[in-house]
């Protein structure tokens, strides 16, 4: 329990000097936080455009769909935070960087996740905010404590799950830094595949990505509490609870998967 | 002029080797591409419930649209093409200069060379699964699939052209990553990759049809799906070969400029 408050304690240490660090570069900063802004309000366009063509889809309203997207655009911001650095994990891979990490005092996953973070990606996390808000206005939810208790929860619970699958999956390049874009199906993937309701996929691929990967915790059963609205796809209301324990579990996963991966390792000769 | 054809080949051939170079990163590819496809399929569908026709596309229509879009994704290569930029920081352009081909001919080469590649190995398969799952429709005539090759080669070359507009501004900053982004923003929504044109709203469409990010993605797969067809096919390439033109000459222009301010340090 020490280990873990000390490693806090110096994760926020560093992180403290990294912003710092990139706050020296206003302008730029100001321009790629903006720049983060657009890019995901991208996939929010999409939505809307959907919508002017059509009055629902899969049984959702747009502000339903609005729901799911804030929820999945939002775990996913903090997660590209957290850990969007392992997307140059193969780079380090391929290169021999990583036996720097070997040698240090500390978790090799520790190190890398605090190798590295990002301010601008604070862009994400406002596009999704102001997505989330847009949805609750115009919805007319129910309000009662646990409904509340689950959208708080829905944004830290979803965003372990997201980074325990990032953790995952990316693992695949200590065997082969070739399969790195492979990780991608399933990170960017996975939470575009939440923006949506689930119950538009085909069977198998909702069962895939949505249950073995377990994508469909993150948005669309906690959206289904909240909203209060009947499971398009008729499955036991419990799941609707599942997303913290999913999550754990998820968490265990990656953190053993990680820890075969590095043993796996070889460093680049040379 | 033979000599310097001559020379375009070996470039083209080297652009194909590059990439052909990874096989391994390819298969990781198609299937991360692959994936996408699916899920992209599946959404337009969701549509198709309730409405048999959405600006011009019927549900197999859009499928066909997903499929041959996921398939020009790594050929045109719209997003993430930094390798003029890094040679202006790194001097090496200053090296691309000394030779008797312009960079941007030599570049142009290479570039057609890589999609070469990438329509074959990136495009093909993940299509390929795409027939497999959903009803993507074949162009039945034989002058539509010349048309579609053609419509093809003209989209990387335009695409190729705006890569080098957001890259030539290294010539002027160092973050040309910035450029980039907001480039790859209004390019991804404007050419018709994230959701055809015509679903946009009328104002929206207008203005996409004002740019040249359409003859990038929505023209080809326009002319494969059939939604443009018959004479209006020449008119649709006319409008592809104005822009590669246009494109072309200002990305000459500013190429030009940045070099007569061009710096590189050391020896």
């Amino acid at each position: 329990m020490g280990d873990l408050r000390e490693g806090a304690a110096l994760y926020l240490r560093i992180t403290a000097a990294r912003i710092r660090a990139q706050l020296q570069y206003r302008a730029s900063f100001a321009l790629e936080t903006v720049g983060m802004f657009f890019v995901t309000f991208l996939d929010f366009v999409v939505i809307l455009i959907i919508f002017a063509n059509v009055p629902a889809l899969a049984g959702w309203s747009r502000a339903e769909v609005a729901l799911l997207y804030a929820i999945s655009a939002l775990c996913f911001a903090f997660t590209d935070l957290v850990v969007g650095q392992l997307d140059w994990l193969s780079e380090w891979v391929r290169n021999g960087t990583f036996d720097g990490m070997l040698v240090r005092p500390r978790g090799t996953l520790f190190q890398v996740i605090s190798s590295d973070f990002q301010i601008r990606r604070v862009g994400k996390i406002v596009q999704g905010l102001l997505v989330l808000v847009y949805a609750l206005v115009v919805l007319d939810i129910q309000w009662t404590p646990a409904r509340a208790l689950m959208l708080a929860a829905a944004i830290p619970v979803g965003t372990v799950i997201f980074i325990s699958i990032w953790v995952l999956t990316i693992s695949i390049v200590f065997w082969t830094v070739d399969g790195r874009e492979a990780a991608n199906a399933f990170t960017y993937g996975g939470s575009f595949l939440a923006q949506f309701p689930i119950n538009l996929y085909d069977r198998w691929l909702r069962r895939f990505l949505g249950y073995v990967v377990p994508i469909a915790f993150v948005a669309y059963f906690p959206s289904l509490y909240i909203l209060d609205k009947p499971d398009p796809l008729g499955l036991p209301s419990i799941l609707q609870f599942a997303a913290p324990v999913v999550a754990v579990v998820t968490a265990i996963a990656a953190g053993l998967v990680w820890r075969v991966a590095v043993r796996h390792y070889q460093s680049a000769g040379g | 002029m033979l000599a310097s054809l001559r020379a375009d080949l070996a470039m083209a051939r080297r652009g194909y080797a590059r990439y052909a170079a990874y096989p391994g990163a390819a298969l990781a590819g198609i299937f991360t591409n692959t994936v996408f496809g699916f899920m992209r399929a599946f959404i337009l569908l969701a549509l198709y419930q309730q409405r048999a026709n959405i600006g011009g596309y019927d549900a197999s229509a859009a499928v066909t649209y997903v499929w041959v879009g996921q398939a020009l994704l790594m050929t045109v290569f719209m997003w993430g093409w930094l390798d003029i930029a890094v040679r202006i920081r790194t001097g090496d352009i200053a090296t691309d200069l000394v030779r008797p081909i312009h960079p941007l001919r030599a570049a142009l080469g290479f570039d057609l060379g890589r999609a070469a590649y990438h329509i074959v190995f990136r495009g093909i398969p993940p299509f390929v699964v795409g027939m497999a799952f959903f009803p993507v429709r074949l162009p039945s005539e034989i002058a539509v699939w010349i048309a579609f090759l053609v419509s093809l080669v003209l989209a990387v070359v335009v695409s190729f052209f705006f890569r080098v507009l957001y890259n030539v501004v290294g010539f002027w900053t160092t973050d040309v990553r910035g450029t980039m982004m907001l480039g790859g923003i209004i390019a991804n929504l404007f050419s018709g990759f994230l959701i055809p044109v015509s679903f946009f709203p009328d104002w929206l469409a207008a203005i996409a049809r004002a740019t040249p990010f359409p003859s990038i993605v929505q023209t080809p797969i326009d002319i494969f799906v059939g939604t443009v067809s018959g004479p209006a096919i020449v008119g649709a390439l006319v409008t592809q070969i104005a822009w590669a033109i246009a494109l072309g000459l200002a990305a000459r222009w500013t190429f030009d400029l940045g070099v007569r301010r061009l710096v590189v340090q050391g020896g």
